[in-house]
Formats: C-alpha cells, structure tokens, sequence
C-alpha cells in the first residue's frame, strides 16, 4: 500500500478527534450544571419501596357498604370487579391495544382478603356487590364465581355481623358519618370515602368513636400515595422554594358526569330502592330518581365542591405542608351554569388563612370550563407546579438563587428540578421534548416500575395497618382535619362571611 | 470514480456531517440513563401508527430491543460515515432509520403531535432531507477514496 493511500484513507481520523473533544467539552459543561444544581437542591433520589403481599398475611374479613360509582372503583381496587366490568376491559382490549384496564386489574396484587357482606339498599347495586365480592377469580360473565356473601338490608345488621372485621364505606357525604361511627362502635376497622363527614357535630363523634375503640381509619383521599406529592413534601421541607406565603389549587372540569349529573339506573323505582334509608338524617323528600343519583346537587346529602373536591387539593396540601385547620376561611361562588334545580354552587372560590405559618390557600373551582390551572407553590426562591410530576422552577427574585443566575448555572426559564414518577435524576438540561412530557405526566417508565392504582396502595396502606400496626397516612386526627376544613369552606359560602377556627375549644366560630 | 476535487470534496463533507450528527444523537442517548423511545413512539402518527405504538411501544421486551438497536445503530452508522468504513451497509442503514423516524411522524396536513417540532414543516422535514442527502451519499459513495473501505477494500477503479 501506498503512502498515499494510506492517507487518503485516515483523512476523516482527525474529525473523530474533534468530535471527542466536543463531546467531552459539553459533557463536562453539562455535568458542571448538573452537578452545581444537584449540590444547591440536595434533594434525594430515593423512590418509596414496594413490599409484596405475604402468603402468611392474616385474612382480613370485609364488608362492601355503599355499591355506586365509587363503591364499584374501591372493590376493584381491593381485588374485586364485577364480571361485567371485567367484560368491558376484555373488550376494551380486543378494540384497543392501548386500553391496559384488564391487565393492569390481572397484574393488581392479591391481598388476601376475602368480601363476607354487601350493603347498598339499590337491589341492583347490591347484587351487583355481591357478585363482585365473589368474583376472587377475577373472571368475566363466562367464569365461575365463588359463593356470594351475604347480602344485608342494612348497614346496622351487616356492621352486627361477627364474621366481618373491616368495612369499606361509600355511601353518599350524609351517611359517612353515621355508619363509620356505627362501625367502629362495633369494632370494625374503617376505610371511609372523603369527606369524612356532613356536619360540624358528626366529626367529633367519628374522632371519639374512633379512638375509643382503637380501630384502624383510613379516610380515602388516594392521593396519599401518589409518588410526586412524597417528593414534592421532601423538596418543600428542604427549603428548596423558600418561604411559602400562597398556594394555589384549582378544579376545573366541563361536562355533566363531572358536574355529578351522573346517569339513572333503569332498574331504579320505589320497589329497588329503599328511600327511607338513604334519606337518614337528610331533611325528609318524596322519592326522586335525580336525588337518588345525583344526590352530590344538594346540600341535603351533599357537601358540594367543599366536601367532593376541595378535600383532594387541601389534604394534598396539608399532606406536604403539615397545614392543620386554618385559622379563617370565606367563600364565595354561585351555580352559574348548571340551574338544574342544584342547590349546591358550580363556582366557587375559598380562601383559607394560616397566619401561624405566614401563608394563604387559595381555592378556585368551575364546573364549565377544562382550562386546567393546576396547583402552585409559590415560594420566595423558586416555585412549583405540582401535577403527575414535580416541576420546580428557580424565581428571578429569588436571593437564595441570585449568584447561580448571575453565572448562567440556574436558568430561571429552565426547570432547576422535574421529577416523574419512575424517573429520577435532577434534570435540569434536558430536551425540550422530555420536558414536555414529563410536565404532562407522560413519561411513565414501561422497564422500572409499574404503574399502580393509588387507591390500592390506599386500601392496602390501611390493611397492612390492621395487620401489622403500622398508620395509615389519612388517619383519623388528618381527617378531622380534612372534614373541619370543608366545613369552614362551606359555611363561609352558605353564611356570606368568614368563619374562624377557635383551637383551643376546637369549634368553628 | 471520476469527480472533479470540489465534487468530492462536498461529497466527503456531507458523508462526514451526516455521520457526525448520528455519532452524537447515539452518544447523547447512551449516556442518558433515562432515556428511553418510548414517548416518541407513542406520539406516532400516520398509517403506521398501530405498528409504533403498539407492536413497538406497547411491548416492554420490544422496546428493550428497539432502544439498544436505535442507540447502537446511530453510533455505529455516525462512525461508519465519519471514517468511510463499511460505508454502503451504513448508508442503507440510516436511510432506513430515518424512514422509519419519519414515517412514525409524517408532517403531513391533518396530523398532530405532542411533541413540539422545532420547525414548521408540510410534508418534507428535516428527517426527510437528512434521508435524502443519506441516498445522495449512497449514490455518489466516496468511501474508497476518501475512507477506511480504501485501505480494507482497495482504491475505487476508475471508470474509463
């Protein structure tokens, strides 16, 4: 071979050089940024373990009170979906590859327990419970159930029965109150739907009933265990925004099943339904369909925007923040879009005040409108969006951050921290495209983790804690808390003013 | 092979950016613990949605194939041009994969994505012309003149 041939064939050797040279000098300009941003933050890259269910588990025994939309997502979520549901899913995944219902429900850990009684005083829904409570295969309408448990007329004979340990209340926001005190009277463990109560009077009563027979509550706010507010409470605790003085969160939905004009079951007549039941300690109501239904219109059952979704942004935050009761709360609002005869408003606004801690939250909520507005923490040095995933941004103002900004290290229009579930490391140069996604929550990991149902690891939170002890993370002294806080919100709206907590006769004033 | 100097000289030039920009595409993405293509492959689009979506994306075992053969295949195809080594195989390789980058988000009229494009495109992208000016280099090779296939596979003959 021939020199020059030689040379003719290495001419491109020296770009190779270039290339690694460039390579390294942005890999070190980007790990300088990284690593300088990690060291400031010093936020951990730990996730929440996941313990499997052991065989040698005790049995815990339940009983099913409450059998309507939500009643139907808590049993699934506990193991146990009708076969008409899990048709559905199969369908669902015949047409639609994407559509992972049935094999996520498949893959859903089995926690040994078993449904021994069913209460929903709608024949339908109450068959319906019982076919699902025997559904442990976890088969369509051509599979095979096992015996099906006892169906009972009330919540009091099912709560009188020895062969139940633990109940799972969804009943409509007036009977929440009433049976979760009825059952831990009986010493039955409770895991009730949020809010926790109806009125100012029940939520002592439940507090007292509950520890005076040491059972175990958990108050259903799933969002517990969502994996972004875990992190998004260690982020908040490290100071990493600052000092916090105004929180906002929002709901926004627009169509009617998310206005609660939920649909009317055909079944449904005087003859399925036992009126004089649901209505309890409601102000007494010829029989009614919509009420029946659509009972979250009216305050008679209901706690309105308060009670249904209020209680989900506030627990989140107080689960972060350590909020407590505020000191003042006001409202205000109107049913301004949906006059179907409602007397619970689709607009409202509640401000809650917590001097002691130098900080407002700020409620906003519409029933006809999707503009999605979020939750933000605004904080002195930097502020959060806080959705599927975490994303912090540094503030232009910020003091703490001001050297970093001057030298270009902290880029006030990139994030200085997202976190998505699965995902972990601080990544605060990363492409447009991945912000993108993670900002909607998009970016689940297919390889490292599962995706799982909050509200298992809720139930399951409050069985390993009949089992083993342990807490739930929404017991009962943060659901009185919850259940005081939507009341002040509410009575603030109803009364035109603002209502105040008195802590120390612990009474709203 | 008988181009006049300027000729191979941007031919050689465009072999070797080309390659340059899938050297680093394959690097950046070997170094990024969390990267993975599932979230484009989701965003397809197209009459071969079904296939990226599903047949790819959906499959977790697929995927696992999917990203290591992106990765590897940038890297070996940026190198492969860059040196002039094994240069048709390379060529045919990144024709191939911008396609398939291509097809699974074709910028045509009534498509949309969630992906923020950099540009605004009617049919022809970026993807495309790299794809193209790929198939330019394939025709026009000069691999055996300017490139390791010279020393593993001897000079090109010129034609007479």
């Amino acid at each position: 071979m021939e020199r020059r041939d030689l040379l003719k064939s290495l001419v491109s050797l020296p770009i190779v050089g270039a290339f690694g040279f460039e390579w390294f000098r942005k890999r070190h300009h980007e790990q300088y940024l990284t690593e300088n941003i990690r060291n400031e933050l010093n936020i951990s890259t730990e996730t929440p373990e996941y313990k499997p269910v052991s065989k040698d588990d005790k049995l815990i025994r339940i009983g099913l009170i409450g059998y309507g939309i939500r009643g139907k997502d808590l049993a699934k979520a506990a193991g146990f979906a009708h076969p008409t549901m899990i048709d559905d899913w199969k369908k669902g995944a015949l047409e639609n590859k994407d559509d992972k219902r049935f094999q996520d429900f498949l893959e859903q850990d089995s926690l040994n327990i078993q449904i021994t009684g069913v209460c929903d005083i709608f024949d339908t829904y109450s068959r319906m419970a019982q076919e699902a409570g025997a559904n442990a295969l976890r088969q369509g309408t051509d599979g095979k159930l096992n015996q099906l448990p006892k169906r009972y007329l009330t919540h009091q004979e099912l709560l009188a029965s020895p062969d139940i340990d633990a109940v799972i209340i969804a009943a409509p926001d007036h009977w929440h109150g009433p049976i979760s005190i009825a059952a831990a009277k009986a010493g039955k463990h409770v895991y009730c739907e949020k809010p926790m109560t109806w009125t100012v009077e029940e939520t002592y009563e439940v507090r007292k009933a509950v520890k005076e027979n040491n059972v175990v509550f958990q108050l259903g706010h799933q969002g517990r265990q969502n994996e972004s507010y875990l992190k998004a409470k260690e982020i908040i605790a490290k100071g990493v925004l600052g000092k916090v003085n105004l929180i906002e969160v929002t709901t926004n939905r627009n169509d009617p099943n998310g206005a609660w004009v939920y649909p009317i079951h055909p079944d449904a007549s005087p003859q399925t339904i036992d009126w004089n039941q649901f209505i309890g300690q409601a102000p007494p109501h010829e029989f009614s369909l919509e009420r029946f239904f659509r009972w979250r219109c009216w305050w008679d059952y209901s706690t309105g925007l308060s009670g249904d979704l209020l209680t989900h942004e506030y627990d989140a935050m107080n689960q972060i923040f350590g909020l407590g009761i505020p000191h003042s709360a006001a409202s205000s609002g109107g049913i301004y879009y949906f006059k179907d005869g409602r007397t619970v408003p689709d607009v409202l606004q509640t401000v809650f005040e917590y001097p002691d801690q130098d900080l407002s939250l700020v409620y906003s909520a519409t029933l006809a409108s999707n503009l999605s507005r979020g939750r933000k923490i605004m904080g002195h040095d930097a502020y959060m969006e806080l959705d599927n995933s975490v994303t912090v941004y540094a503030d232009r103002g910020s003091t703490r951050y001001k050297e970093k900004m001057d030298n270009g290290i902290i880029d006030p229009e990139l994030p200085i921290y997202t976190y998505t579930p699965g995902i972990k490391n601080v990544d605060a140069i990363t492409s447009p495209t991945s912000q993108y996604f993670a900002g909607r929550g998009l970016m689940y990991s297919y390889r490292s983790g599962r995706r799982i149902d909050t509200t298992h690891l809720h139930i399951r939170e409050w069985l390993d804690a009949i089992r083993y002890g342990t807490k739930t993370s929404c017991n009962i002294d943060v659901a009185f808390q919850e259940a005081m806080t939507a009341h002040m919100g509410t009575k603030a709206y109803k009364e035109n003013r603002h209502v105040y907590w008195d802590p120390v006769k612990e009474m709203i004033v | 092979m008988n181009y006049s100097f300027s000729q191979k000289f941007w031919l050689v030039a465009l072999r070797i950016a080309i390659g340059w920009h899938f050297l680093y595409e394959g690097l950046a993405k070997v170094t990024n613990a969390n990267w993975s293509s599932v979230g484009y492959l989701l965003d397809s689009e197209g009459f071969l949605k079904d296939f990226f979506v599903n047949t790819l994306a959906g499959n977790p075992n697929m995927l696992q194939v999917i990203d290591f053969l992106n990765i590897w295949g940038l890297i070996l195809i940026g190198l492969g041009l860059i040196l002039g080594s094994f240069e048709r195989i390379a060529t045919i390789s990144g024709i191939l994969l911008l396609a398939l980058y291509y097809l699974s988000h074709p910028p045509f009229v009534e498509l949309k994505y969630a992906v923020p494009s950099e540009g605004s495109y009617l049919v022809v992208n970026k993807m495309l012309i790299e794809m193209i000016a790929l198939a330019v280099v394939f025709v026009f090779p000069t691999n055996r003149e300017f490139g390791l296939d010279r020393f593993i596979f001897g000079p090109a003959k010129i034609k007479k």
